[in-house]
């Protein structure tokens, strides 16, 4: 078997005052797949996320397991090793377009900055790449939106600018952090299917945080969901949606929307699941001592 | 759409007014020899209070009148501009550069330098502006780099306590974040990604700065410590006009209004700029 792209394994982290956040969290990315990561609002998606790319806020540290970037261990490197590392092969595609992008700079330098910097592009070549991305995610007029300043842009096209510039540097993984969550429902899709195309074409692998079981059918091969920091269920997406083993996953699945009949679906996760959960966890606390 | 273009002429005109003025001052002062009517130090007791152009009494040449040693106030006052705008701009662009780097590195970076920097401002901010200024010239000597030293070094937390807050709230931005996870380093993040966005912050008191470095030296000549006796200050010019304030007013009135419109148009002009200078208000 190849080396994953991604090997999370054991991974725990703790507040400044030993709240644990994340309880020995160990998922895989396999290359050019889809990983989707799912689960509440709180339960640390976005932050194995940011535990990935190095952007911690400072009260979380990781105290034990480790992070490999394609084979190598990112905990061993040098933070400047470890940077230059993961701005080469890794890349995000962030949640707020709003606030991703530096208002006071124009779009083309912003998206060459990483092209020409990092990777030690000659500017033509980088400028090139970026209007050949900004073709691919179907901005007509690449050319005018590398000169404007985000705030001429809507927010679907500045999602458009974010996922061109992760796609660019042509990473091996990209960190998709709820990529739609901040978009209205119509642009929400044509943003998902552009990830996925271009996905497909880039054969990027992604790990891709959401809340949202409909996405995480549209888009991905694999699925974790977590719970509270802790991965309770792993498996292909298909079997997760046929046979979800976790009493918690069949709850997330019933307290998904559906059109059809909005209202009677929408029921909250179960008291007596919750319970389990909380046990559960308790179980994992009692018997896990901090490193 | 009306509304934010109103804004935008408002503060066109605004820009416009402020700017002229301190174009036509800074002029005026650059070629003070060519344009004085008279000789501001040439005294003349035949002369002595001689009031502006338009009251009964006034001599030709003598626009705005002389003061109690027969001065030109006109001459003297173009000349003044000549030290209020090196002491203006060095002073200001001093204070600025210092300033705003350890405003710029306290705010973006935090931890420890951030508390070294802000204790230091809350020591310095502790010291009355106006009586450090005095204490500093006094110690370093009269003449005009030492007032531009003490200004500095009095206004320098100004910029500082902005600029720091300014770039904190940046710091905290998703494209810094997406920046460092570009691969980019801390010093390049804060050059290329935070300065920008506090440079029009920086931009306005700067010119802010430039007004209250004005009336720095005003007050500085006003007590006698600025510069040597013998060439005209705006300050200067007032502290001898209060000693005639009954017998000859517009001593004391000319050199006020052409400080007020200075420093005035000084913070107006640097408000202007800042909203040309921000892109998105722009």
């Amino acid at each position: 078997m190849s080396v994953p792209c991604l090997a999370i394994s054991n991974l725990s982290a703790t507040l400044a005052n030993g709240v644990r956040v994340l309880r020995s969290v160990s998922l895989a990315v396999e290359p050019g797949v889809v990983t989707a990561l799912v689960g509440e609002s709180g339960a640390g998606k976005s932050m194995i996320g940011k535990a990935v790319l190095g952007v911690l806020p400072p009260s979380v540290r990781i105290v034990e397991g480790n992070i490999a970037l394609e084979g190598i261990d990112l905990g061993e490197l040098k933070p400047k090793a470890r940077r230059v590392l993961v701005g080469e092969r890794a890349a995000l595609i962030p949640q707020d377009p709003l606030t991703a992008l530096n208002p006071s700079r124009r779009i083309g330098p912003q998206m060459t900055d990483r092209l020409v910097h990092i990777l030690g592009w000659a500017g033509d070549k980088a400028d090139r790449r970026v209007r050949q991305l900004l073709d691919e995610v179907q901005i007509r007029d690449p050319d005018r939106v590398m000169q404007s300043y985000p705030h001429e842009l809507s927010g679907g096209m500045r999602q458009r600018v974010l996922i061109a510039a992760a796609f660019a540097a042509e990473p091996r993984l990209i960190v998709a952090d709820e990529p739609t969550t901040a978009l209205d429902v119509t642009v929400q899709k044509q943003i998902l299917r552009l990830i996925a195309e271009l996905q497909k074409e880039h054969g990027t692998a992604i790990l891709f945080v959401t809340h949202d079981l409909g996405v995480v059918a549209k888009i991905s091969q694999n699925v974790s969901v977590l719970y509270a920091g802790k991965v309770v269920e792993q498996a292909d997406t298909p079997s997760l949606f046929e046979n979800p083993q976790h009493a918690y996953t069949r709850a997330l699945m019933a307290a998904t929307p559906r059109y059809t009949d909005p209202l009677a679906s929408l029921k909250p996760v179960d008291e007596t699941v919750l319970a389990g959960l909380a046990s559960e966890i308790a179980a994992a606390d009692r018997d896990w001592v901090a490193p | 759409m009306a509304e934010p273009r109103a804004v935008t002429r408002r503060g066109d005109a605004r820009l416009w007014l402020a700017g002229g003025w301190l174009l036509l001052a800074l002029l005026a002062a650059i070629f003070a020899p060519l344009i004085a009517p008279q000789d501001p130090l040439a005294q003349d007791l035949m002369f002595e209070r001689l009031p502006p152009f338009w009251m009964q009494g006034s001599e030709p040449g003598f626009w705005l009148g002389t003061d109690s040693l027969g001065r030109d106030l006109l001459s003297r006052l173009i000349y003044g501009g000549r030290v209020a705008f090196i002491v203006a701009f060095a002073a200001a662009s001093a204070a600025c550069l210092v300033g705003s780097a350890l405003g710029l590195i306290a705010g973006y970076f935090g931890g420890w330098p951030d508390r070294i920097v802000s204790r230091i401002v809350d020591v310095w901010m502790a010291f009355p502006p106006v009586l450090f200024a005095i204490l500093l010239v006094a110690v370093f000597g009269t003449g005009l780099t030492s007032v531009i030293i003490a200004i500095a070094i009095i206004d320098w937390t100004r910029f500082c306590r902005v600029i720091r807050a300014e770039a904190m709230s940046q710091a905290r931005m998703d494209y810094v974040e997406n920046a460092r996870i570009a691969g980019f380093g801390r010093i390049g993040i804060m050059l290329r990604e935070v300065l920008p966005n506090v440079a029009p912050a920086i931009v306005a008191l700067l010119s802010l700065e430039m007004g209250i470095a004005v009336i720095v030296e005003a007050i500085l000549s006003f007590v006698n410590l600025s510069i040597s006796t013998d060439d005209p200050t705006w300050g200067g010019i007032i502290a001898e006009g209060r000693l005639s304030i009954h017998q000859a007013w517009w001593i004391l009135v000319f050199p006020l209004i052409t400080l007020f419109l200075t420093v005035l148009s000084f913070s107006q002009f640097g408000e202007g700029l800042k909203n040309r200078f921000d892109p998105v208000m722009r």
